[in-house]
This record gives C-alpha cells, sequence and structure tokens, in this order.
C-alpha cells in the first residue's frame, strides 16, 4: 500500500524584506518516514519548519499539512503536529509534571487521560523520579528529555523536531536517535528533524533534504544521493561526504 | 475558549506564587492598616459625644490623616501593581524560549495575551477587594458606624474605577513587554511612564500654564480673566494624565460633598452658590454624573491601550520571537 503524503510543499518561498530565507522549495514527506532536513546555520530549515506549523506565513507558495493549510488552519495542523524548537524552553518554576499537565491541558485533553499519558512518557524518557523537582534545576540532556516527552503528550501524527540532538553528550544522543528510529516504527509517527549533524541522521533517516542558503539543492534517500554524486559503485559513502560536495557546488 | 482559560488558569497561579506579589500585597495592607488605624482613630477621637454625620464611613478612605488618605496611595501606588503584574509577561516567555513552544499549541494567538490580561485583571480585582474589605472591618471596630447601602455603593463603584485604572497600568506593562525584548527594558519604561505622569504632567502643567498666561507676582492687580485662563490651562494639561482623571473621579464619587471636579476658581456663580448655600450631600446618581467623562476617559485608555498591544502581538513575526 502506498503511503500517503503528509507534508507538502509547493514553490514555498519567504522573503525577510530583500533577504530570501527559503527559496521556491519542493518537498513531500510520506506517511511514517524519518525526513531528515540538513543544511548549515541560517540555511532557512528553522523558517520552513514554522512555516509548515503556520507560525509564520509564506511570503509565496503552497504548504499541505495532513491535507490542511497551516496559514488558513493552524489550529487543525497545531492539534495533530509536535513541535520541539531547537533548545526548548520550559516554565523554570514549574515540575516537569506541572509543565506537561499545562501542555496537555492547551491541548484539550482531560486531565484524567494527561495524568496516565504524563506518567507513561516521563517514564519512557526516563524522568519518573524527577519529575517534581523544578525544570530550572535540570541538565541540558534532561531537558530535551522532557521536551520529547512534552511533544508527545498529545500524541501527534507528525512530529517537527529542530536540532533534537544539539548540546547532548553521546549517550543522550544516541538515547534521542534510538527514540525517534522506534517512535516511527512503532507508532508509525512521521518525523521531520532538521540537523547539521550529519552521521546522525544518516543512522536514522529514511529520505534527506539538503538545504543550502534557502534553496533545497538536493533531496532524497541517502543511497540515491551517493549514487548521484559519488559514482555508482560507491559503497563506504558517508552522509557527509555527499554533503560538502552539494556544499561546494553552491 | 478552553485555551484562554487554561492560560489565565496559569497565569494566576504564577502571580500568586511569586514573591513579587507577594511583597507587593504585604505592601499595600500595610499601608492601608496604618492609614486606616490613623484616620479612624482621628474620626472617633473628634466625634466623641457627637451625633456621627452622615456618609463619615467613606471618611476612611478620603479622609488624608497625617500623611495621605487611602484613595491617593492607590492613585499614586496602584499603577505598580499594574505594572508588577504585567511588565514581563510576554518577554519572559520569550526569554525562557517558551513562547514559540506555546504558541504551536492548538490555542489562537489572541489567548495568549488575552490570558495574560485578563487573569492580572482578575488578580487586580482580587487584591483591591481584599483591601477594601480589611479597611472597612477594621473601620467599622475603629469608629463604630457600619456602612449604609449608599456607602457600599459608593465602594463598589470605587472598585471599579480603581480596577480599570490598574488594568491602564497592566496593559502599559504588557505592551512594553511586547515591544521590548528585555524584562529589564520593559520594567524600567513602564516606570519611568509612571514617574512622568505622576509627577512631571503636573509640573509641566504649571510651567505651560505660567508660559501661556503669565501671572506676574509683583502687580498687585491682576486680571481675572488671565488666571481663569491659567487655571483652565492647567487643568487641561494635567486631565492628559490617568493619575488626576483617576483621583478626580474617585475623590467625587467617595466625597458626596464635593459637587464638581473643578476648583474653586473655575466654578461658575451658580455652582458656587449652590455649594456654600446647599449643603447636603449629592446623591449617587448625580455623583456618577459628574465624574461620567472622567471614567469614559479611563475606559476609552485602557482599551485604546490594550487594543495596540493586541495589534503589535498578533502582528509580530514569529522568527523575531
Amino acid at each position: 500500500m502506498e503511503n500517503r503524503i503528509v507534508i507538502e510543499a509547493e514553490e514555498l518561498t519567504k522573503k525577510y524584506g530583500v533577504q530570501i530565507a527559503v527559496n521556491q522549495l519542493n518537498l513531500k514527506v510520506k506517511e511514517g518516514e524519518v525526513f531528515g532536513f540538513l543544511g548549515p546555520n541560517g540555511a532557512g530549515k528553522t523558517t520552513t519548519l514554522l512555516m509548515f506549523l503556520g507560525l509564520t506565513e509564506p511570503t509565496s507558495g503552497r504548504i499541505k499539512i495532513l491535507g490542511f493549510d497551516p496559514t488558513r488552519e493552524p489550529f487543525r495542523i497545531k492539534e495533530k503536529v509536535g513541535f520541539l524548537p531547537e533548545n526548548v524552553g520550559f516554565y523554570e518554576d514549574m515540575d516537569a509534571r506541572q509543565n506537561l499537565r499545562y501542555i496537555a491541558r492547551l491541548n484539550r485533553i482531560p486531565d484524567r487521560v494527561s495524568e496516565r499519558r504524563i506518567e507513561e512518557w516521563l517514564e519512557l524518557v526516563g524522568l519518573s523520579k524527577e519529575g517534581g523537582k523544578k525544570v530550572g534545576t535540570y541538565s541540558k540532556g534532561m531537558r530535551q528529555r522532557l521536551g520529547i516527552a512534552e511533544v508527545m503528550i498529545k500524541e501527534p501524527k507528525i512530529i517537527f523536531l529542530d536540532e533534537p540532538t544539539i548540546g547532548l553528550d553521546p549517550d543522550g544522543t544516541n538515547w534521542m536517535l534510538d527514540l525517534i528510529h522506534s517512535l516511527s516504527r512503532e507508532k508509525k509517527i512521521t518525523t521531520f528533524l532538521s540537523s547539521h549533524l550529519l552521521d546522525q541522521v544518516q543512522r536514522i533517516c529514511d529520505r534527506v533534504g539538503i538545504m543550502i542558503k534557502g534553496n533545497l539543492v538536493a533531496s532524497g534517500p541517502i543511497e540515491e544521493l551517493a549514487k548521484k554524486k559519488l559514482g555508482v559503485d560507491a559503497k563506504d559513502y558517508t552522509l557527509e561526504e555527499i554533503y560538502m560536495t552539494y556544499f561546494k557546488e553552491a | 475558549m478552553h485555551g484562554i482559560i487554561t492560560i489565565i488558569r496559569k497565569e494566576m497561579e504564577d502571580h500568586f506564587s511569586s514573591t513579587r506579589f507577594l511583597l507587593i500585597s504585604a505592601l499595600i495592607v500595610m499601608v492601608g492598616v496604618i492609614i486606616t488605624s490613623m484616620v479612624g482613630m482621628a474620626i472617633q477621637e473628634e466625634l466623641k459625644g457627637m451625633a456621627k454625620p452622615t456618609l463619615v464611613f467613606l471618611l476612611l478612605f478620603t479622609a488624608t490623616g497625617k500623611l495621605f488618605s487611602f484613595v491617593q496611595f492607590i492613585g499614586f501606588f496602584g499603577p505598580l501593581i499594574g505594572i508588577f503584574l504585567g511588565f514581563d509577561s510576554i518577554n519572559r516567555e520569550r526569554v525562557s524560549r517558551t513562547l514559540t513552544k506555546l504558541l504551536s499549541q492548538p490555542i489562537y494567538r489572541d489567548s495568549v495575551i488575552n490570558g495574560k490580561f485578563f487573569s492580572g485583571v482578575i488578580v487586580i480585582a482580587i487584591v483591591l477587594v481584599a483591601i477594601v474589605l480589611l479597611i472597612s472591618g477594621l473601620g467599622i471596630r475603629l469608629i463604630g458606624v457600619v456602612p449604609g447601602v449608599e456607602e457600599v455603593w459608593r465602594l463598589i463603584i470605587y472598585i471599579l474605577i480603581s480596577l480599570l485604572y490598574i488594568s491602564f497600568w497592566l496593559g502599559i506593562a504588557i505592551l512594553f513587554s511586547v515591544i521590548f525584548r528585555s524584562t529589564a527594558t520593559s520594567a524600567l519604561a513602564s516606570l519611568a511612564l509612571w514617574i512622568f505622569f505622576s509627577f512631571f504632567v503636573g509640573l509641566g502643567a504649571g510651567v505651560l500654564a505660567d508660559a501661556l498666561a503669565p501671572i506676574s507676582q509683583s502687580q498687585t492687580y491682576v486680571d481675572p480673566g488671565i488666571i481663569i485662563k491659567h487655571e483652565k490651562i492647567q487643568r487641561i494639561v494635567s486631565l492628559f494624565s490617568p493619575m488626576t482623571l483617576y483621583s478626580e473621579a474617585t475623590n467625587t464619587l467617595l466625597d458626596p460633598m464635593r459637587k464638581t471636579t473643578r476648583g474653586l476658581i473655575l466654578m461658575g456663580p451658580l455652582e458656587r452658590l449652590s455649594i456654600s448655600r446647599f449643603q447636603n450631600p449629592l446623591p449617587l446618581e448625580e455623583s456618577i454624573l459628574i465624574v461620567i467623562p472622567h471614567l469614559l476617559s479611563i475606559v476609552a485608555i485602557t482599551f485604546l491601550c490594550f487594543g495596540i498591544c493586541y495589534l503589535i502581538f498578533m502582528r509580530q513575526e514569529i522568527r523575531t520571537i
């Protein structure tokens, strides 16, 4: 069965004044896929994510997320899509449970349902012991784990993760990558993650898109891009090599 | 609707558990109690063995005692409550990077700003009702007079006006928290505006009146026309300050013997006649009629301020947030 397309962008453009942040982006992501959105800092990755969520209006072009247009019906998308911003913030004076409960309430999840989910997810991200501590005392790794729990509390269909592993120690990074991998396999959650840490992306992503200076210069499965750029018989390719060839061209 | 209620609940929890709120309410309670006891004892002393005059209860709020009256205190100090509750409401969420997350939840964007504003208004209302009840309770014990129906109504209206007035300052503070990235800047900007309105508008009114209609000290005879012009200019300029609006409105409302918001010089001959001949308190409706222009102005500036704040917040690019 062909998986349906859940994220679709057509000729998507965003300008800030004269500066073009995203230039005529065309992109399709299927249900259940893990899509890696790569590119150097300032390439327009976060801007694209914000447009997908309806938090920023595109200058021109068309977006469909789960069949909805984010500029017209942001509400419908925000109900079904989880977003983990880069360096996610929390209410420092509240503990982890209170933070999660607030987000659950904003998503209109009844308290008795959310209480169960909160405990489940705290357990899953390994924070059930620290759930009563104020988030202000949390380490970077714990915050990122809490961030994942917070995204998952509304049981989204798609998750957008903006640099989810940045600033994490190797242990934390592995944990995060494994979690993303299992979420997409077991729960069929479409994952769209932006990153510039290529080896990590290579480990978990089905397909990647490479964004440089606002232009999507390549997209497809990693093997395909390798064949195209490094030659048919390339075996021990790394995503980094592919990326660098694109980067030099641009 | 659901989102806004959740936000109001959370914001109120934040307010009530903050040290800032604790400090400011402790200060208000303290000052309120001190003023009331001083005024209450003075009234008790002076009325010993006399028949209690009508509406003596309201004197608890308007009599100045040794320092200042409670109404003056709220007029001057009330803005600080609004500023303290609002100055970091939006930019704190920016600094802690929670705003993007908050806005990516299924709530309307205006729920955030409305929720913040209304939670502040509710907290202010609770503080005001509590302090007025406290003063009333203390006053009843001190002067042994129970307020009549009319006095209660006047106090209720007084609370409503004070609520509007402090909400105006809350609106100003939230506006600055939307405009300025840093919480320190927005706090300072709100405080600067507060100082400007409480001191400099009054001073400026005097200076401007002196410039436009100078009254020379050396001359023995001064043209009454000039004096009136001087007074008029001064009054018009000072009305630009919400403090003036508020204190004139509340003073008139809580003191039924006041029949106009104007000073003695600007009264017409009939007004003066009425004041000297008829020394009866005004009925409540008449008092309200007198201050309606003031009330409308306070309502207008509150809404204007919140409206601007709302518009700016709704139009801001998330990226810059």
